[in-house]
């Protein structure tokens, strides 16, 4: 058997590219879900009655359930279900299956936040524009759009910090992110077996990791702390 | 020929009828007071000014040109509305400063992307005009520094910088505590010495006979009396008026 100091080169070896999936899948989905968020956000305020409660009700159900669940349904759905398997068995189809549930579940979760932003911004800063003469493109970039990233900075960060540790439910998957990684060590790799040390050494990688976005999250708050709203 | 002139108004929010037929002519260089319980339309009065709303009947003319014909079926760009209402100012009854930007850069911001001049002209007429409120020192510091007496004097400068012709006030001191009410009124006051067309519209009762040249008092969406301060004030023949001017003077005490 390998000594502690043979097996740690290996083990973080193997987790670091385990890490790599992670982050990848992290960046991946904050990528969509900003965007699809937004477009979301918009829906649910639409003045046109019936998009509003469609994408109302969208929002509400993939809140209301378990990402868990969300990620079982879009990997095996079309394949069992429809017997149109579009992702393919291999690393790269559970890849895209996890980037597409992850992004259409933070999507959701970040749209309310966006919303929140949107609609807590009191009308009278539009009027106040308006009035001045202002158009509507000059109202929005130079008087409510900081005013919609001061309130939404708080709960993005929790958001964002959360996903961190959510990307590990792709492990259900059989995603190779590093949950998997870790794992890998209790039944045998790369010459290792039995040790379950690796899979409790992963949350390192999870603590430093959103110790970091919580300080770059806390510094740009920060940076917004000169004005009040 | 009168610099402001409203004629027939009327606005309908849903079946509710606010106002119902209003005919409002300012003079230049005139202040105008308009008194009335709350919901007689005072508001939303200043706000088809504003174009903030768009009135279902009636015209508005400044210096003779027709800014506004309900009859006229074509809808107005944004563009058009955006030029035409550059003749009104409104201060809001809540300020509404931008917060995010400092005393000065609220008073600039619309000038500057506007273009209403140079760098340094909208900087030295910003300047000369917060000065003019007494808050020149203050021009670096954000709106969530100052009283709510000192952010209202930022908004008269910031509305006085876009040079309007009509400047309107939507009950400027309601939302302040009395005592940061005077600061305020004597800004109004020296406006009205220098001859700015103002429309303000007031609960304060000893304030609008003194500083106006004319007082309206709308009651139900329409306009029940107008006079000199001294006929609305100390002489009203008519029946409204003084049940209202009776019920302010009960609440003063
Ligand atoms: N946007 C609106 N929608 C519906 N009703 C409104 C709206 N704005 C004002 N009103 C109604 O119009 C009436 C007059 O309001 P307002 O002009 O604010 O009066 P005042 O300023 O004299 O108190 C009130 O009954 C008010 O409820
Ligand atoms: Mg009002």
């Amino acid at each position: 058997m390998l000594s502690f100091q043979e097996q740690l080169p290996i083990v973080l070896n193997s987790l670091n590219t385990g890490f790599l999936k992670t982050l990848y899948l992290f960046l991946v989905t904050l990528a969509g879900a900003i965007p699809l968020g937004l477009i979301i956000s918009f829906g649910s305020m639409s003045r046109f009655k019936p998009l509003a409660v469609l994408t109302r009700t969208v929002v509400w159900i993939v809140r209301g359930t378990p990402l868990m669940i969300q990620l079982l349904i879009v990997f095996y759905f079309p394949g069992l279900v429809l017997h149109n398997p579009i992702w393919g068995g291999d690393e790269s189809g559970r890849f895209l299956a996890a980037a597409v549930a992850f992004i259409i579940n933070y999507a959701c979760y970040f749209s309310e936040i966006f919303r929140g932003g949107i609609q807590g911004v009191p009308y009278g800063q539009q009027e106040a524009g308006q009035v001045l003469g202002l158009s509507k493109r000059q109202i929005f970039f130079k008087i409510t759009l900081l005013q919609m990233i001061k309130r939404i900075v708080p709960p993005m960060s929790n958001e964002i910090i959360t996903l961190v540790k959510d990307t590990s439910l792709a492990r259900i998957i059989a995603l190779q992110e590093i949950i998997w990684a870790g794992q890998s060590f209790m039944k045998g790799s790369h010459g290792i077996s039995g040790q379950i040390w690796p899979l409790f050494f992963t949350g390192i990688y999870y603590l430093v990791f959103s110790g970091i976005l919580t300080v770059l999250f806390g510094k740009l708050e920060k940076k917004l702390d000169y004005f009040k709203t | 020929m009168a610099l402001l002139d409203a004629k027939n108004i009327y606005k309908s929010f849903g079946k509710t009828e606010v106002l119902k037929g209003i005919d409002l002519s300012l003079q230049k260089g005139e202040t105008l007071a308009l008194i009335g319980s709350s919901g007689s339309g005072k508001t939303t009065l200043l706000r088809c000014l504003n174009f903030l709303e768009t009135p279902d009947k009636g015209t508005i003319t400044v210096n003779g040109e027709t800014l506004f014909d309900a009859s006229v079926q074509k809808k107005m760009s944004d563009e058009e509305i955006r030029q035409k209402r550059q003749h009104f100012g409104l201060v809001f009854q809540n300020f509404n400063l931008f917060p995010q930007y400092s005393v000065l850069k609220n008073v600039t911001l619309a000038p500057t992307l506007l273009k209403k001049g140079t760098a340094e002209e909208i900087h030295d007429k910003a300047v000369s005009l917060l000065e003019s409120v007494g808050l020149k020192d203050k021009m670096n510091a954000y709106p969530c520094e100052l009283s709510g007496g000192q952010q209202q004097r930022v908004a008269i400068a910031r509305a006085l910088a876009m040079s309007p012709d009509i400047l309107c006030f939507d009950e400027p001191t309601s939302a302040l505590d009395p005592e940061l009410t005077g600061e305020v009124l004597k800004v109004i006051k020296q406006l009205a010495e220098e001859n700015m067309t103002m429309i303000i519209v007031t609960h304060e009762m000893e304030f609008a006979r003194a500083v106006s040249d004319r007082v309206i008092f709308m009651d139900g969406g329409v306009i029940v009396e107008e006079g000199t301060p001294e006929e609305v004030f100390a002489n009203t023949k008519n029946e409204r008026t003084k049940q209202f001017l009776q019920n302010y003077r009960q609440n003063e005490y």
